[in-house]
């Protein structure tokens, strides 16, 4: 197997620049197109994408019920689609279940929802702990679950990303879809977090 | 209490509280990024291909990581996309070695002079806008 491609003494910037220089020279890869994905992941899709799903999930029963049912058809009825969102899974927070989403074995991730994923989501302590210790490791990021409240962890993969749809905080009844959008941290829609009224 | 591997309270691995970070730490992640989708668009190799090997690399860092040794996810993402056009035979892997150790070799300084074509480092915010 061709491992070990290039030297590890070589720093990494230059590996970089050497594959996109032979890449490029090949035809392999056009600049502009390259250029336009790092724009697009870079500043425009990001987390406001699911809040806005979580959003209308919040105030738009049948939605929801579609949402729950096929998590990728329905939010591509908001435009929402792409690479990684193929095989999205929308599970639902309750009193008494806890969802998180974890990728054990790499960072798969609903891209189209949520943008790229965090660094703390790649990192190899995540990934092991949270399926041992779910209740310790979501304490350490600042969310306490009572006892009673049970904890699913989800494991996303090539065949399924799973999304978080948290629970709609109280105090939030008199707000609009917008304003209950703007609540939804990407946190909470992987499952690390809660949604609180600020 | 059991040995306890404790998250990062701060610095890259720290779980963040808001939305806003950085996408890429570095320049040359996001041309990473940017190299593995075009190929993946461009019907290359399909993702679950690269997936795979990205799994290998980031399994291998694992098991062959010393201790303090720091995680850099972008690393096994490089080494994969690496490996995947050597396999599917788009570059050969002496070409890679190569082209990295003339780039390697240029002279001190060489990438803060305006003669040069390649803007992936110091360029890279020609549109100013990191915003936030």
């Amino acid at each position: 197997m061709s491992t070990d491609v290039t030297a590890d003494r070589i720093p990494i910037k230059l590996r970089t620049e050497a594959l996109e220089q032979l890449l490029v020279e090949r035809g392999l890869v056009d600049p502009n197109v390259m250029d336009a994905f790092i724009k697009t992941y870079e500043k425009d899709v990001g987390p406001l994408n699911g809040a806005k799903v979580v959003a209308k999930a919040w105030t738009d029963a049948e939605f929801k019920a579609r949402l729950l049912e096929n998590g990728t058809t329905t939010v591509a009825e908001l435009g929402f689609k792409g690479p990684q969102g193929e095989h999205i899974v929308v599970v639902e927070n309750t009193e008494s279940v806890h969802n998180v989403v974890v990728c054990t074995l790499c960072s798969c991730y609903p891209w189209p929802l949520l943008g790229l994923p965090p660094t703390w989501y790649k990192d190899p302590v995540y990934r092991a702990r949270v399926v041992k210790e779910p209740r310790a490791v979501l304490g350490e990021m600042g969310l306490s679950l009572p006892e009673s409240t049970e904890i699913t962890v989800w494991d996303s993969s090539s065949e399924v990303r799973f999304f978080v749809l948290p629970q709609r905080p109280a105090g939030s009844e008199d707000l609009s879809e917008d304003e209950l959008a703007a609540l939804v941290s990407r946190d909470s829609m992987v499952g690390v977090a809660e949604v609180v009224v600020s | 209490m059991t040995a306890v591997i404790e998250l990062d309270v701060e610095g890259p691995a720290a779980p963040p509280r808001a939305n806003g970070e950085l996408v890429f730490a570095e320049p040359w992640e996001s041309r990473a990024f940017g190299l593995a989708m075009s190929l993946n668009e461009s019907g290359v190799f399909t993702w679950d291909e690269f997936r795979e090997e990205l799994i290998a690399a980031i399994s291998s860092w694992e098991q062959s990581a010393a201790p303090g040794d720091c995680y850099s996810y972008y690393q096994c993402w490089l080494t994969a996309l690496e490996r995947i056009s050597v396999t599917h035979e788009l570059i050969p892997a002496h070409s890679l070695r190569e082209r990295a150790q003339e780039l390697a070799d240029r002279p001190a300084g060489y990438d803060h002079g305006h003669d040069h074509g390649h803007d992936h480092d110091h360029d890279h915010d020609d549109h100013d806008d990191h915003d936030h």
